[in-house]
């Protein structure tokens, strides 16, 4: 279940009581209704939508801080990949 | 399926049906998506009754011998709701559909016949746009509208207007594309971008509706197919265009009628917004209809040339390599992820549908 | 996309595949719940290339899947009425009642629309006044806010001619479901990423700590799944059974406030049946009764509809892991995606349609049909 994708709320506005804005999924848009998390978002923030509602707002900080830790294990592992292979040339097992 | 099942029939009535889902006692939506229940329908109930083999080669079109040369024959019925949408209108469907039909098949498009069904109430503006789109799109085309035919039915059938054409092509010499003639080692390439038609469509559907930068593809193949007569020949195996069932259905029925298998490669070209359209909805790209892309299956040695050849139209000039023709799996069309695991892609039962899951 | 597209950079993930195969000692068996993570593991291949590492078990996590029979058949006896508009996600068109499923009735009249957002069927209701208009309300907790917003808002602007029929599930009895089973071979869960965006994962730890399974709350992207693994399988190698959260971007231990709110304003735990595995109680969701008028078994009388599973289909034993798709004796013979016995099969990330593509390719004997 849970089909959520991220997206930018361009527009915020008031439709009869129930806050609701337009948000951009890279080039398309469409109306999202915000009335689980109107107390922390405004225009420009990243929300995670399911069935045209936010859920969530995305929490930018962490989303890079923890890339950047998966980023740095990735390349971690190409240095020792690279030294197993510098350690078998020289005939020593890894 | 459940013989002990304990719904009271009153519950239903006028509902229960009277056969179990696999026989379909009635034409379902998923019998025109170009899926397997329209491959079940032509196979079990138009092919026994009209089968001869122009008709089984199951083409874009059909080839029939004329005084001692061939010519291709095709048709094609336009049912799309909106009439109008992003890029177009039901118009240019009609006559690009057709000649990218003949196209296919390696033909030279030149007559078309257009027959319509309008629904009474039907705005005149709406009709003459659909008509003005069909006599510009022809004029560039290349082909003439010879004969035609209206009928006129009671309000609310129709959505509005149904149209159907049927047209005529000539064929060179040794120019003879076909389904059935991949080989394992052909390269199969695009020519252009996938998802636009069917996305576009999906914008504006009510229910679903949203914005975005997305319009119908439709354009005339044929420049491209002319280019690929001219610098390739008979290194061109198939052509086809990727239209309902997208990109999937196409390469299914080529894999099925050469009894070959398919391998893509990791990625598809398909435009950012159809892909955050398709995210959205969680549709995949692969089996969403286009109107203006076609596949090409290749010989290896012909691959540079022929996406040159399609690269010198702006109708091809995103045209690219998504994969190859392989001796395993035949009738498989299979998918090789990034992580280098395989993912097989089927045709669809009927149309896809957005999920929530 | 942005806080998308990047989570599937290719280089990363084999990166990823290769530190838990090189981080396991012995072969692992871990469930992910969510049949949007399926989706995303079948999809890549993720389970074919961990191969001696993990095994992953597909969990319950589709509601398409574990809308009980009888829900369903209610569904088509409403889609069926003539002054009703019946509107539903997409996905429980095709999903196979006693006798048809919705685009059946669609095809013999029935006015069945598909929305995106509960909200459009509720716009629908007040474009339509002359009909009923009823919305098939399926899902887990991530989507009973957007539920719930449905009904509160219709009532709100006085929209009377809408209703919806519910079939919510909740994840933790599930997994407990599963975890009390004397057959469950499950070590390790990622639980479901939106499920715990707006839950949270409180209540979670409790059950890491009775089973002893470590539980992490993860993601739907290729570099979400295989770092949630890679998280379940250190802890399983470390001994450690605690509640870790790879979705960070996204979910907070508390969850959406906000949204368990008007849950819990609009809707009450009930027993509530999972289609091929029963009554699991206190499992589901059901309308309080101050909201008896939008309650659409109530409103139509549907209460009498009861329906039986049919015996060929194991979606039961599928749907918790105990069966391969491929060791049904109805998979692929009585039940393939065209003739779906049960909705395992018609759901595209269900465990059956999954394996139905992937075991053919396997097998290799097997031709398209």
């Amino acid at each position: 279940m849970c089909l959520g994708i991220p997206g930018r709320i361009i527009e915020m506005a008031d439709d009869a009581g129930l806050p609701v804005g337009t948000v951009d999924f890279g080039g398309v848009r469409r109306e999202v209704c915000l009335s689980y998390v109107a107390d922390e978002v405004g225009v420009g923030d990243y929300v995670v939508v399911h069935v045209g509602f936010a859920i969530s707002k995305v929490d930018e900080e962490e989303a890079k801080r923890t890339f950047e830790v998966l980023r740095e294990m990735s390349q971690l592992d190409e240095l020792e990949w690279m030294a197993d292979l510098a350690d078998a040339a020289e005939g020593v097992s890894p | 399926m459940s013989a002990t099942s304990t719904l009271r029939s009153s519950a239903l009535q006028g509902v229960a049906c009277p056969t179990p889902v696999v026989d379909h006692a009635k034409v379902l939506l998923g019998h025109g998506s170009g899926g397997k229940l329209s491959a079940q329908l032509l196979r079990d109930r138009f092919l026994p009754r009209f089968g001869n083999r122009y008709l089984e080669a199951l083409g874009d079109g059909a080839r029939v011998p004329v005084e001692g040369t061939e010519i291709v024959v095709s048709t094609d019925t336009f049912v799309v709701s909106p009439l109008e949408f992003p890029g177009g209108n039901i118009g240019h469907l009609a006559v690009h559909g057709t000649v990218n039909d003949l196209a296919m098949m390696g033909a030279v498009p030149r007559y078309l016949s257009a027959g319509f069904v309008l629904e009474e109430g039907l705005d005149m503006a709406v009709l003459d746009r659909v008509l003005d789109a069909m006599a510009e799109t022809a004029a560039a085309c290349g082909v003439e509208i010879v004969t035609g035919d209206t009928k006129v039915v009671d309000r609310g059938k129709a959505d509005g207007l149904y149209v159907n054409t049927t047209g005529v092509g000539f064929l060179s010499e040794a120019f003879r594309p076909s389904p059935d003639l991949a080989r394992p080692g052909d390269s199969i390439l695009v020519s252009g971008p996938l998802g636009r038609h069917g996305m576009a469509i999906m914008a504006v559907r009510e229910g679903l509706s949203f914005d975005a930068d997305i319009e119908s593809d439709t354009a005339s193949l044929s420049p491209l197919v002319t280019s690929l007569r001219e610098s390739v020949g008979e290194g061109v195996r198939c052509l086809r265009d990727a239209t309902r069932g997208g990109l999937a259905s196409a390469l299914n029925e080529i894999a099925s009628a050469s009894g070959v298998g398919v391998e893509l490669a990791g990625s598809v070209p398909v435009p950012p917004p159809v892909e955050a359209a398709c995210e959205m909805l969680g549709l995949d790209p692969l089996y969403v209809a286009n109107e203006g892309v076609m596949v090409a299956f290749v010989a290896p040695e012909a691959e540079a040339r022929a996406l040159a050849a399609m690269r010198a139209h702006p109708v091809g000039e995103h045209a690219t390599k998504v994969g190859r023709v392989v001796p395993e799996h035949p009738g498989m069309v299979v998918l090789r992820t990034a992580l280098g695991g395989t993912r097989v892609v089927d045709m669809l039962p009927g149309d896809q549908l957005p999920r929530i899951c | 996309m942005k806080y998308l597209s990047e989570y599937r950079d290719p280089d990363m993930a084999r990166a990823l595949v290769d530190r838990i195969r090189r981080s396991a000692t012995r072969r692992w068996t871990l469930m992910e719940v969510c049949g949007g993570q399926t989706h995303t593991i079948v999809k890549q291949g993720i389970h074919e290339v961990l191969g001696e590492a993990v095994e992953m078990i597909h969990g319950p996590g589709c509601p398409v899947c574990v809308t009980p029979l009888e829900q369903i058949d209610r569904a088509l006896h409403l889609a069926a009425r003539p002054d009703v508009i019946f509107t539903s996600f997409g996905d429980m068109l095709r999903v196979p009642g006693s006798e048809c499923d919705l685009l059946a009735i669609k095809a013999r009249g029935g006015n069945v629309r598909v929305v995106y957002s509960p909200l459009d069927a509720v716009e629908i209701a007040r474009k339509n006044p002359d009909k009923e208009v009823v919305f098939f309300a399926v899902g887990f907790e991530t989507t009973a806010p957007a539920n719930a917003m449905a009904v509160w808002r219709a009532r709100e602007l006085g929209v009377e001619n809408f209703s919806v029929l519910v079939s919510h599930v909740t994840v933790p009895p599930a997994m407990v479901a599963i975890l009390e089973d004397p057959e469950n071979r499950v070590q390790g869960f990622l639980a479901a990423g939106h499920v715990c965006t707006i839950m949270g994962w409180e209540e979670y730890e409790p059950l890491a700590e009775r089973y002893r399974v470590p539980i992490v709350v993860t993601g739907f992207e290729p570099l979400d799944i295989l770092e949630g693994i890679w998280m379940a399988i250190r802890q399983l190698e470390d001994g450690r059974h605690e509640v870790e959260n790879q979705y960070v971007r996204s979910v907070r231990r508390e969850g959406n406030r906000s949204a368990q709110k008007l849950v819990t304003t609009v809707f009450e735990l009930v027993d509530r049946g999972w289609r091929g595995i029963g009554t699991i109680p206190g499992s589901g969701l059901g309308l309080r009764s101050e909201f008896a008028p939008y309650d659409a078994e109530r409103k139509f009388g549907l209460e009498g509809i009861r329906a039986e599973e049919s015996r060929d289909c194991h979606a039961g034993e599928v749907l918790k892991g105990q069966l391969k798709p491929y060791e049904c004796p109805a998979f692929g013979g009585l039940c393939t995606p065209e003739r779906p016995l049960g909705a395992p099969m018609v759901s595209s990330e269900g465990a059956c349609a999954a394996y139905y593509n992937f075991g053919r390719m396997k097998a290799g004997t097997v031709t398209a049909s």
